[in-house]
């Protein structure tokens, strides 16, 4: 019976209250899928960060025939240098855990393969490929150590890090989700003051009903619960649409799209929507409550 | 059943009381009238009551009850025993008759099968019967004023107060309306009457509380309206 009641007036309270009802559902959406969004694209950010920081080597370029930088000045490395260098880098272990030697066909063949199509190919000579050291850290953090043990030793030409490399498209991607952490908190002050405003309102018209209920002894409970229960729903479908939404995005435009598109990557997939979904739907659910507590209490007072 | 002991009440902005000293004690069952002037704080008398307000000072009790200890939640529970009737009768319009009084049971948890008898019941003490499913601007003051007064009296409440309840009618339906009151005072509801209405007041012979300016200055069984008005 009570429930039937709360239910019915419920019912009746968003039908009068239905343009601010579609605002609420409408703000909710934006400021959860903004939240989605950046909860996401941190998740972005770890799934590429764990997937590159298990690939990423150290590399150490060894002087060519061509090499401009004064280190080489005399000229190619030497068979006695070469030797010398790994013979130092595997004294580095544990830190270096494998090291693994690329000459200038392979380097040449891969080269090959990656810019199959590209007129670049038909000028370049295996000799002008520079031959390496690719060396594996245990702790991608550490490679200041290789860089100054081998910055500038005999037949070095250069020690990248391919982190650094990462590293700007980690910026650009924290810089994202930053951003849409912003949207989202600015969303959801929003949201909880339109969650606010609509309660009143939906309170207001219905001044009359709830001051028969106070009158004949209704309880706090039973006249607030119907205000509350509108704000809830509203937010509900609010976060189901913007997980929808999110959903969607990462379905057709991050598996659909950017993933064939970039292989090397690895990409969020719509399980990690489903694993942030709870989160996006206790926020709603936390802003309609705190919301429409907070402002029955000034306007339903006993 | 009620009883005001030494009760006063200032409204912040006010130049005096609205209550000032005031000590009645109401009996179960017992009809009383409270006189007085606009302003003379026979609606503050009302709503100290049924808690819509504090009193200043002095304490209130309400069927056994001291309200100023009583607390919050348990308000409810006070005006569940508590039948208010109002001069604008504060119908829903967008609910029948029936649904107007049910209304009154369905916000405190009645069964609906409870409901489903009472209410009919109700309607057919107050001489509305065969109307519960006209809209209250179908019906005439007078009616409505029956169906407000079925409203208050559907969960038989041991007090009813009326805050001007002829207030908006003619002389003859206020007459009609007087005869409802007294028979539900009959079966042993106490009846609580704010009223500008010394005609009503002078043939009904019940007792008569006149309030001025906030004061008790009558206290009278079976009185008369009283001669300044």
């Amino acid at each position: 019976m009570r429930l039937q009641f709360v239910l019915s007036e419920m019912g009746i309270g968003l039908r009068r209250n239905l343009s601010m009802t579609i605002s609420v559902v409408l703000v909710t959406m934006v400021s959860l899928f903004f939240f989605g969004f950046g909860l996401l694209s941190s998740a972005q950010v770890s799934t590429m960060k764990d997937y590159w920081y298990d690939r990423v080597e150290v590399s150490i370029f060894m002087c060519g025939q061509a090499s401009e930088v004064p280190n080489c000045a005399d000229g190619e490395v030497t068979q006695a240098q070469r030797t010398e260098l790994e013979t130092q880098l595997n004294s580095l272990k544990p830190l270096v855990q494998t090291v693994y030697y690329e000459s200038k066909q392979e380097s040449f063949q891969r080269f090959k393969q990656q810019f199959k199509n590209s007129a670049i190919l038909d000028n370049l000579k295996v000799d002008q490929m520079p031959e390496s050291f690719r060396v594996k850290l245990s702790d991608p953090q550490k490679y200041a150590v290789i860089a100054s043990a081998f910055q500038g030793a005999p037949g070095v030409e250069q020690v990248l890090d391919q982190r650094a490399l990462l590293g700007n498209l980690f910026k650009v991607l924290n810089v994202l989700t930053w951003v849409a952490r912003g949207f989202a908190i600015v969303m959801t002050v929003s949201a909880v003051l339109l969650v606010a405003t609509t309660v009143r309102l939906s309170a207001f018209s219905r001044r009359r009903e709830t001051g028969i209920m106070r009158l004949v002894g209704a309880s706090n409970l039973l006249i607030q619960l119907p205000f509350v229960l509108e704000a809830v729903l509203a937010t509900i479908v609010g976060s189901v649409i913007a997980t929808g939404l999110l959903w969607a995005g990462v379905h057709f435009g991050v598996t659909g799209f950017l993933s064939p598109l970039l292989p090397f990557f690895r990409f969020i997939t719509t399980s990690d929507v489903l694993a942030v979904a709870p989160l996006l739907f206790a926020t709603g659910l936390a802003m309609a409550i705190f919301a429409s507590f907070f402002t029955l209490r000034r306007y339903l007072r006993v | 059943m009620i009883r005001l002991d030494d009760v006063s009440k200032v409204y912040a902005a006010a130049a005096r009381p609205a209550l000032d000293h005031v000590t009645v004690e109401v009996e179960r069952g017992e009809f009383v009238f409270i006189v007085g002037a606009s302003g003379s704080g026979k609606s503050t008398l009302l709503r100290l009551v049924l808690k819509e307000e504090r009193a200043s000072s002095g304490t209130v009790h309400v069927a056994g009850r001291n309200l100023a200890t009583l607390s919050s939640w348990k308000v409810p529970q006070l005006r569940r025993q508590i039948g208010t009737v109002f001069q604008d009768f504060r119908l829903l319009p967008n609910k029948t008759v029936s649904q107007n009084v049910a209304f009154a049971l369905q916000v405190i948890g009645k069964p609906r099968h409870t409901i489903a008898q009472v209410v009919p019941e109700t309607l057919e003490l107050v001489g509305l019967d065969g109307k519960g499913k006209r809209y209250p601007h179908e019906l005439s003051g007078g009616e409505q004023q029956r169906v407000a007064i079925a409203r208050a009296f559907v969960n038989r409440p041991a007090i009813v107060l009326a805050d001007e309840p002829t207030g908006n009618l003619d002389p003859t339906t206020s007459i009609d309306i007087m005869r409802l009151l007294d028979r539900i005072n009959r079966t042993g509801t106490t009846i609580v009457m704010a009223t500008h209405d010394d005609e009503i007041v002078d043939q009904m012979r019940k007792r008569v509380i006149e309030l001025e300016d906030g004061k008790l200055v009558r206290d009278q069984a079976r009185g008369v309206y009283g001669h300044q008005r």
